[in-house]
């Protein structure tokens, strides 16, 4: 069984390249910063301002990478290992999961270079069926919880939510926060949630889902990705994938600033997995530029970025055979999930 | 501080981008190239031949001509002669339709200008494609729109043209300093004779031809090639009535001269040596984009470049360290690579004018830094470079470099920040920083700059005026105010 690995364990040093809120931040126990609703506060709005017109700037800058040749191959397999498959639809059936898990083993069945995807994702109720079906493939088993997607739910339910994932097998949870709570500036209460859903997920990995859709700002987006950092995060996830907008590039620019700032204060790298609305090559190949201009090539393991995605696969599969054989595969030459 | 990369053992395959040439096959160069007077190619009187060259691997592109002054005579009668001409009585609404058709056409050869201006300046294809050449359009587009509407520009009920414009361009946005020089000049009704830049002719000999697909009536642009002499001569010439330039300060003054005691109208876009003010509460990661772009961009080759980081002293460790890491991301080489951020400098002049003002710095006691990286062997490069404890007094922070070369300084107080970005004889453009809109707003109406942009550098539009202050010249291109200089008001 492969889990997300010990990401904690990889540690990056600590350089000068953080700004002061951060370094008081750092001399600060995270703990007593956490524990009071107003340092957390003061905290958060030091942090350095996002300018949503350089932002997308930025980000539409980056889209220009032209990635062609042997570094698309490269970049087309990178994005398969980095995939969570998902399927988080009411209609979801052990048969759909089953299907799914087969398919994140061997994406292309004939071609052993095709890597396995990182994570099958599927809700609480489906854990067991995905992990007998993934037993010795290497690929983990992600559920969402905490009342997923909208988090309006009691704690001690969303804890039994989590308990009851991790108890079928989930190697890692996805929960979401809570964005009321964040909204209102209860930014303790949020970060509490972190940290007891942490606690229950028992050496679960923990993506903590920021829905950036509903948090409207990318200030906001930059103060949600610390608290969950703060509150012990393993990874940092846009979007649920219920909400519009979803992932965009520009938001994933604030989060892999947020890791890449966390990772210089403290040494501890926390990951980032991009959800919702990528379905084409072209799309994830924009976010891993993203990644290697922001915060570097060490970030480009499954191990440091997740692809939340369905449809995807199919896609990069579909231009990896046409880098190889220069003829694009019809709709029947791949198999459905 | 750790900005190379981590240790082999732990470090996944690099992520390089393979080469992504654009195609030179939408190119088809002329091996020689006569000047554009009266509507046709021809061949020179008394002129010469020169040869152009790509700066990034010295290729000879094509033979170009160098005109005379017999030419210059020629290319100025026929300017005239359109003026009292055809050009001289349309209606505004009907010279629109040519600006328009030109603007359209810029567009649809989009790009074929954008290699060749790459291939002739050396700036990367991501640059002439996504700025030089939409803009160079758009400045068509904009000033299409103003040719009917003259007496509701606020230069009286009926404004005139003033005749025979000769504009002299740099090398710098060859294509794009055209577009500003002759859009507002055909919307108002003047004639003109353009002088494109010696080291960057190509450019606007495929605009001569798209004029001449766009049946621009003869003798409305000529373009005249040529070097330093040729400038002069037009510059000299009688039957000018105005003389436009665009390039450094020194030729400024020589051209201020010669035009001083003469009929001529005159504006002058010179040189820069713009301060990019970063206040603490600023977006960091966005300023330092913006600092990047503001001097990096074009290699640096840009009058109203950002050249001056001024960064308040409680934040400048962190932002210098910021900006070091970011240039280690900067792709310099190939200008034909779409995935290149740096190309090359446009001529090996220019080269020595940069490598001499950074050694300055060097000698001066700043400290100078540049990322690794390793530079083509043919052509002429030379990479980004920062420099730290910078002083006010040292030449690098008061001669305009024109190159890929930041000045750092630091102030403590927003009035400081103001005297030393004011403290130069240029005063072209600035850059602010910050969150605070009452401290944009302040600071804009205290810097003594043309043009001072807040959380941006380097955007332009062409309905926004452009120009100097003190020695960055004088007269306003772009905008309403831009219809100015080429009306008798």
């Amino acid at each position: 069984m492969q889990t997300v690995g010990d990401v904690g364990a990889r540690t990056v040093p600590i350089d000068d390249v953080v700004a002061p809120a951060y370094r008081d931040a750092a001399t600060k126990e995270v703990a007593a910063l956490i524990s009071s609703e107003e340092r957390l506060a003061r905290f958060l709005a030091g942090l350095p301002a996002v300018d949503k017109v350089g932002c997308e700037q930025r980000a539409a800058a980056l889209a220009t990478r032209s990635i062609k040749a042997t570094s698309k191959l490269h970049a087309i397999g990178l994005a398969i290992s980095m995939i969570d498959l998902t399927t988080l639809e009411g209609s979801d059936t052990d048969g759909k999961v089953r299907t799914l898990c087969a398919k994140a083993r061997r994406p292309e069945p004939t071609d052993d270079a095709v890597p396995p995807v990182a994570a099958v994702c599927v809700y609480p109720d489906l854990v067991a069926t995905a992990r007998r079906a993934l037993v010795g493939s290497g690929v983990a088993v992600a559920s969402v919880a905490t009342g997923f997607p909208s988090g309006r739910a009691s704690l001690a339910v969303k804890l039994a939510d989590v308990a009851d994932a991790v108890a079928a097998g989930a190697d890692e949870v996805d929960m979401v926060i809570d964005r009321g709570a964040f909204l209102q500036g209860e930014f303790g209460r949020v970060v509490g949630e972190v940290v007891a859903v942490k606690e229950a997920c028992a050496g679960a990995h923990l993506k903590v889902i920021l829905e950036t859709g509903e948090l409207a700002t990318y200030d906001n987006v930059r103060r949600a990705a610390w608290l969950a950092m703060l509150g012990g995060a393993d990874f940092v996830k846009t979007s649920t994938g219920k909400v519009s907008p979803a992932s965009t590039v520009p938001v994933a620019l604030v989060l892999l600033e947020a890791v890449r700032d966390f990772s210089s204060v403290t040494g501890r790298a926390v990951g980032v997995k991009v959800a919702g609305g990528i379905r084409t090559s072209k799309d994830a190949i924009r976010y891993l530029v993203a990644v290697n201009e922001t915060v570097g090539p060490e970030w480009l393991v499954p191990e440091r970025f997740r692809l939340g995605a369905s449809s995807l696969l199919n896609d990069l599969l579909r231009q990896r055979r046409k880098q190889l054989t220069g003829e694009y595969a019809g709709s029947d030459d791949l198999s459905v999930e | 501080m750790s900005l190379e990369p981590k240790g082999a053992a732990s470090t996944p395959p690099a992520f390089d981008y393979a080469p992504a040439p654009e195609s030179r096959a939408v190119v088809r160069l002329r091996s020689s190239y006569g000047l554009f007077i009266d509507g046709a190619f021809v061949e020179p009187i008394d002129g010469s031949t020169f040869k152009t060259v790509s700066p990034s691997t010295e290729e000879v592109l094509a033979e170009v001509t160098c005109a005379g002054p017999l030419d210059v005579a020629a290319a100025v009668a026929a300017a005239r002669a359109a003026f009292e001409g055809p050009w001289g009585k349309m209606a505004g609404r009907e010279r629109a339709k040519y600006l328009y058709r030109i603007a359209r056409l810029i567009q649809e050869r989009s790009r074929e200008l954008a290699v060749v201006e790459t291939l002739d300046n050396g700036k990367p294809i991501k640059e002439s494609r996504d700025v030089d050449v939409p803009l160079a359009a758009a400045h068509f587009f904009y000033y299409a729109g103003w040719a009917d509407k003259l007496e509701h520009a606020g230069y009286g009920p009926s404004p005139r043209a003033l005749g025979v414009a000769g504009q002299v361009i740099p090398w710098n946005f060859p294509l794009l300093m055209a577009a500003w020089k002759l859009a507002p000049a055909l919307a108002t009704g003047n004639t003109c004779v353009l002088k494109p830049a010696e080291t960057t002719p190509l450019s606007a000999l495929v605009l001569a031809d798209i004029l001449q697909q766009a049946e621009l009536p003869d003798g409305v642009v000529n373009i005249l090639t040529g070097d330093g002499a040729t400038g002069a001569a037009l510059v000299a010439h009688d039957g000018v009535d105005k003389i436009a330039f665009t390039g450094s300060t020194e030729v400024g003054r020589r051209i201020a001269e010669a035009v001083a005691g003469t009929r001529k109208h005159l504006t002058l876009e010179l040189g820069g040596k713009a301060a990019n003010i970063v206040f603490a509460d600023a977006a960091l990661d966005q300023a330092v984009e913006g600092i990047v772009n503001g001097i990096f961009f074009n290699q640096g080759h840009v009058c109203c470049a950002g050249s001056r980081l001024l960064v308040e002293e409680s934040v400048a460790p962190t932002v210098v360290a910021m900006l070091k890491r970011r240039l280690g991301t900067l792709r310099l080489g190939d200008p034909m690579d779409k995935n290149t951020d740096i190309g090359a400098i446009n001529s090996a002049e220019q080269l020595g004018r940069i490598v001499a003002l950074a050694d300055a710095g060097e000698e001066e006691g700043a400290e100078r830094w540049s990322p690794p990286c390793t530079l083509p062997e043919k052509g002429w490069w030379f990479p980004p470079t920062v420099f730290t404890d910078v002083s006010p007094a040292h030449r690098i922070a008061r001669e305009e470099i024109f190159g890929p070369v930041l000045s750092v300084l630091t102030f403590r107080t927003p009035d400081e920040a103001v005297e030393k970005a004011n403290n130069t004889t240029y005063g072209l453009s600035a850059g602010v920083w910050t969150e605070k809109g009452s401290r944009i707003l302040d600071m804009a109406s205290r810097l003594r700059a043309g043009v001072v942009w807040a959380n941006t550098f380097n955007r332009f539009d062409p309905a926004s005026p452009f120009g100097g202050f003190k020695e960055s010249g004088f007269g306003r291109e772009g905008g309403r105010q831009g219809l100015g200089a080429y009306l008798d008001v």
